[in-house]
């Protein structure tokens, strides 16, 4: 979006980072945030989708939920839901530095929430090799004597295919803010200019708050 | 009845009351829709023709018309709302079944229809034999993948899905065959995957309870002498008589064999008949059979005894649905495919 | 392609890559446009075959299983590579943004990926056909998409890398409508094209996502064995009906409601009056777009749904015939005390009326319980549809590609030529179509290979509809193509017409106009000067 047109004036010297279709920063800005806004919509519809099919088979076989989320480890699940708040934190003061124009500073707590994210992606790994190792996989690979309720192949279905797409978002989410901090260090950011960290940074709630809902959902069934 | 003007003997037949009070609706609409049709695409032509550029008119700047706008709302929402009324009243007429219905289950799968009477414990294939004036219940299910019951004649129809029951009801008033066709894609043999019900009077079909067979039962609609007649003409087509291998060809069709057994070599559920007779088959447990007379006797009234290497035991028995004739030219056509 | 003098988007950069790497709206909008129309070639020649398959009731010149794959690949091209994204992605990239006063939609590179993904996306469910092919119909309906051993996968990846091209594009279109509207276009103003497009957009956006992750679950439940569609691992095949037609409801009107677009802003420019009713046609797409998320389930009466299900949903769908009535009601209307000239455009505008009213009417049959038990899943569906999406769409697409012709290549089609083509497609149209309304309606299911006797007659009326509807076609592709290259000159605005993107010179400059427009009127206003 930065193919400056030499032809256009824009009455002020412009930013090197408008784009010749948009007449000032703050109207690219704003469509920038909006576009963001609307991704983030079709994100949650996206998510939607699966919530949708986990409520339909929890209202058909509740029992077999309750029984089935019992071998999600919910200390595992608690410490990764606190990592993930913490990084939205830190996520949050790299964006307010970088408006600030306080650029070490942000990239410093990029750098923090990339770490964080990873430690994320540790814990979820400690998890699955677990589910792997004890036969708890989707459908038709689900081999488990332990757990008796014959739909019970459908919870790890469901589990993995949210907290699989979830950690796709998480990996992406980590590029993404690696890409920033790279711009951020060729010192593209300013004041003025910092649409790419703060759409990181809707980003990257978007992505805690739907493991806020996984969660409860999956590891503290009633 | 609206289409019974046309060709007697080809077309829908309303078989039913429920048939009747379904064209009853459907003629409804289709009125209503001709005389919209002439309103708009008429309205169209006439305003186009009468305000084409350079005719005497004066144009005028017009924006609308809220008068006119709020009538063109409402009146088709009156329509509407009367036409959903009256769609959903015969709807629940037609999904619920008289508490006194006679019962028939049905097997769906790929490309048959398995039909089983409750009371004798029979077992039927591509034929559902029920009493006129009566009501019948379906209750169906499926095999493997997603079917559909259709009996034109009845106006009903329901998906028949795995892992669940549907039904249908009818009360044929009209004896003969009525043509049912599966109408939820299913795979290769879809289009082949067809049945008749077989509407008789009680004392026919308390004779066929007790073992009689009706083989030339008329279509619906269609009386005796049409049916003859139209038998005759078919006859008349085919020059010569009939060879045995011929009148087989013709059974594996009307049995519905040819959904799963090809004659040109192609895998489908089943084995082809293509270079089977006299050659040597393998079977699922590794041994070998040549695949003579007793064998396809057997294959057919026994089809789970001996599975051929690679196919899954899913063909239903014909023992008591195929007559000793038949099966003497089905085996004749089996021979002829080389 | 031009040799018109003056600079203009066409010689504004040369060479291949100019045009593959562009950010130019507008001619990412003719990449699309061609893309798309190849694809409607490929999709023809299935449809053409399937008709030729249908000539005779046993095999005419394909085994079932060949068959099978026809109709597949004939509907998923059709409707993920051709309805969906052609108005949207090439008219609407071409003309929305001028219609508009902006130089550029809101983000152009987003735009240039939207149509790359398309094509990989498109690249995806075709090479399906060099393997073993897709013989579960474009539904996708499990189990037996599931179990069949075809490479569906392909046409399943494809149409899910398709869908995410078809969010960016409503993701961008809706920014660039809320912000880069030129001075003094307020939405009251804004054409009735932009208009079905914000409203197409809203679709995509929010149905779109509901089809992706649907496709991916049904790609994990063959690659992984998920279950949660398979009813042998517990899973619920009816609830993959639900997910499926959540999206693809609403997509019917993705594909709808830009064509609307189009007759709202042919039909007032062709009869010299202001369009009859704006607010009601505007409101009205927005009413159908919202109805539309809300009626899934009239595809699913026989499917075993509950009967409140269907009680709701069919009452629910007799509520979109209300604004679509609306509309039709209005375009006939604005006719009156016009002064109606029969340009290409408009003899489709009105061609399209004639086959939407009965795409309408039909649907009505449709919606209604009792009547769609015995009709669903046969012939009438298949002609309802074809009656709407081709009928609707493709005669919209077609006004629109001629009422923009001159501005897009900066040259003049031949009338008489567009008039012949225009009969040959509207007579061959209902010769096709219309016979299988007969057909369904005594009983003939849809995906058939075969059929009973008795049906002979009419499906060869239809066979022999098609191969006038061809010769249409390519009639059109001809003419087009000559006069691409050196029809007459055509001046900036050709049909008197008094959107913005008349007041650019044809074809337009790089960046649409010399100076940012000014919108001080609306656009119908079309006065009449006192005599």
């Amino acid at each position: 979006m930065s193919n400056s047109h030499a032809d256009n004036s824009h009455g002020h010297g412009h930013h090197p980072a408008l784009a010749h279709h948009f007449n000032n920063m703050e109207d690219q800005f704003e469509a920038a945030k909006f576009g963001m806004w609307l991704f983030l919509v079709t994100e949650v519809l996206m998510f939607g989708g699966l919530f949708i099919g986990y409520i339909v088979f929890r209202g058909l076989y509740p029992e077999m939920f309750a029984e089935a989320h019992k071998v999600l480890s919910v200390p595992m699940g608690a410490l990764n839901t606190i990592v993930l708040i913490t990084s939205s934190l830190t996520m949050l003061l790299g964006v307010t530095s970088a408006q600030r124009g306080e650029r070490t500073k942000s990239v410093r707590f990029l750098w923090v929430t990339i770490l964080l994210a990873a430690c994320f992606l540790v814990v979820k790994y400690f998890e699955y090799s677990h589910k792997f190792h004890e036969g708890l996989l989707p459908g038709a690979l689900f081999h488990n004597e332990h757990i008796t309720h014959p739909k019970a192949p459908l919870f790890f279905s469901l589990y993995f295919m949210m907290t699989g797409l979830h950690g796709f978002h998480v990996v992406v989410g980590m590029c993404l803010i690696f890409w920033i901090i790279r711009r951020s260090k060729r010192n593209e950011f300013s004041p003025e200019f910092y649409t790419p960290v703060e759409l990181v940074g809707f980003y990257w709630h978007f992505v805690d708050l739907v493991w806020i809902y996984l969660f409860p959902l999956m590891y503290l069934v009633p | 009845m609206f289409f019974k003007e046309a060709h007697a003997a080809e077309m829908l037949v309303a078989g039913s009351e429920i048939a009747h009070s379904w064209d009853l609706l459907w003629n409804f609409l289709v009125w209503l829709s001709v005389f919209f049709f002439i309103l708009v695409v008429g309205g169209m032509v006439y305003l186009a023709i009468t305000y084409r550029a350079g005719s005497k008119h004066k144009p005028k700047y017009i924006t609308g018309n809220h008068a006119l706008e709020a009538l063109w709302t409402a009146i088709p929402t009156i329509l509407l709302l009367i036409i959903f009324a009256w769609g959903y009243a015969l709807y629940g007429k037609m999904i619920h079944a008289p508490s006194d219905a006679m019962e028939v289950r049905v097997v769906a799968k790929q490309w048959l229809f398995q039909f089983q009477y409750p009371d004798t414990g029979r077992t039927t294939i591509n034929e559902v034999y029920v009493p006129v004036n009566k009501p019948v219940k379906l209750v169906m299910s499926s095999e493997d993948v997603l079917h559909s019951f259709f009996i034109p004649n009845f106006r009903v129809k329901s998906d028949i899905v795995p892992g669940m029951y549907t039904s249908v009801w009818f009360e044929a008033n009209v004896p003969g065959k009525h043509q049912v066709y599966c109408t939820e894609y299913c795979g290769t043999s879809h289009s082949q995957m067809m049945a008749q019900v077989i509407a008789l009077s009680p004392e026919d079909f308390e004779a066929w309870k007790a073992g009689k067979k009706f083989d030339s039962v008329p279509r619906a609609g269609q009386t005796l002498a049409e049916a003859q007649a139209e038998a005759a003409k078919i006859a008349l087509k085919q020059s010569a008589p009939m060879s045995l291998a011929d009148q087989g060809k013709a059974l594996t069709e009307a049995k519905g064999c040819i959904a799963c057994h090809s004659a040109d070599g192609s895998v489908k559920v089943g084995p082809s008949y293509k270079g089977l007779f006299g050659h040597e088959v393998e079977l699922a447990d590794g041994s070998k059979v040549t695949a003579d007379e007793n064998y396809l006797r057997e294959s057919i009234e026994n089809p789970n005894a001996k599975i051929v290497k690679g196919f899954q035991p899913v063909m239903p028995t014909f023992k008591g649905l195929i007559t000793e004739t038949e099966l003497n030219a089905i085996l004749a056509y089996i021979k002829s495919v080389k | 392609m031009t040799t018109s003098s003056h600079s203009n988007y066409l010689n504004h950069s040369k060479g291949l890559w100019s045009w593959l790497s562009t950010l130019d709206h507008k001619r990412i909008g003719l990449m699309y446009l061609f893309t798309t129309l190849t694809f409607f070639l490929v999709g023809g020649i299935f449809a053409l075959l399937i008709r030729l398959e249908l000539f005779t009731p046993g095999q005419t010149i394909m085994d079932p299983n060949t068959y099978n794959r026809m109709f597949t690949y004939h509907g998923a091209i059709m409707v993920f590579l051709v309805i969906i994204p052609a108005i949207p992605g090439a008219l609407g990239n071409f003309i929305m943004p001028i219609m508009l006063g902006a130089k550029d939609v809101a983000f152009p590179r987003l735009n240039l990926a939207s149509y790359w993904i398309y094509v990989a996306g498109a690249v995806f469910a075709t090479s399906a056909l060099f393997l073993k092919g897709a013989d579960t119909g474009w539904t996708f309906y499990t189990p037996y998409s599931i179990r069949t051993n075809s490479t569906v996968i392909l046409v399943l990846t494809g149409a899910f890398i398709a869908g995410f091209s078809s969010i960016l594009t409503g993701l961008n279109f809706i920014v660039t409508i809320h912000k880069l509207r030129a001075p003094g276009q307020s939405w009251s103003r804004l054409p009735l094209f932009v208009w079905a497009l914000y409203a197409t957009s809203i679709v995509q956006v929010l149905a779109t996502p509901v089809l992706a992750i649907t496709l991916l679950l049904l790609m994990m439940e063959r690659l992984l064995g998920i279950g949660i569609f398979d009813p042998k691992l517990g899973g619920d095949p009816v609830l993959f009906q639900h997910f499926f037609w959540f999206y693809s409801h609403p997509a019917v009107y993705i594909m709808a409601l830009p064509g609307f677009g189009i007759i709202s802003e042919v039909i007032p420019v062709f009869s010299r009056k202001p369009i009859f009713g704006y607010k009601a046609i505007a409101y009205s797409s927005f009413g159908i777009a919202l109805i539309a998320f809300i009626v899934w389930g009239h595809h699913m009466y026989v499917s075993g749904q509950s009967e409140l299900a269907n009680f709701v949903f069919s009452l629910l769908t007799m509520a979109v015939a209300v604004p679509t009535g609306i509309k039709v009601f209005s375009w006939v209307a604005t006719m009156y005390r016009g002064q109606v000239r029969f340009e290409a455009p408009m003899l489709y505008a009105l061609g399209f009326l004639e086959l939407f009213t009965v795409g309408g009417l039909t649907g009505v049959f449709l919606a209604t319980l009792a009547v769609d038990v015995h009709l669903t899943a046969t012939y009438f569906v298949v002609a309802h549809f074809h009656y709407v999406m081709v009928g609707g769409t493709i005669m919209a697409l077609l006004a629109g590609l001629h009422y923009w012709f001159p501005k897009m290549s900066g040259r003049m089609y031949p009338e008489k030529p567009a008039a012949i083509a225009f009969w040959f497609i509207l007579v061959g149209f209902n010769v096709t179509f219309f016979p299988q309304f007969i057909l369904g309606a005594q009983g003939m299911p849809r995906r058939y290979w075969g059929y009973l006797p008795e049906f002979t007659l009419l499906n060869q009326i239809s066979t022999f509809g098609s191969w006038l509807l061809a010769v249409g076609f390519v009639y059109i592709a001809i003419y087009l193509w000559k006069a691409m290259r050196n029809g007459p000159v055509a001046t900036a605005n050709p049909w008197s017409g008094l959107t913005l993107e008349w007041q650019t010179s044809s074809p337009p400059p790089h960046d649409n106009f010399a100076n940012t427009p000014v919108v001080t009127q609306w656009p119908y206003e079309y006065r009449v000067e006192k005599a």
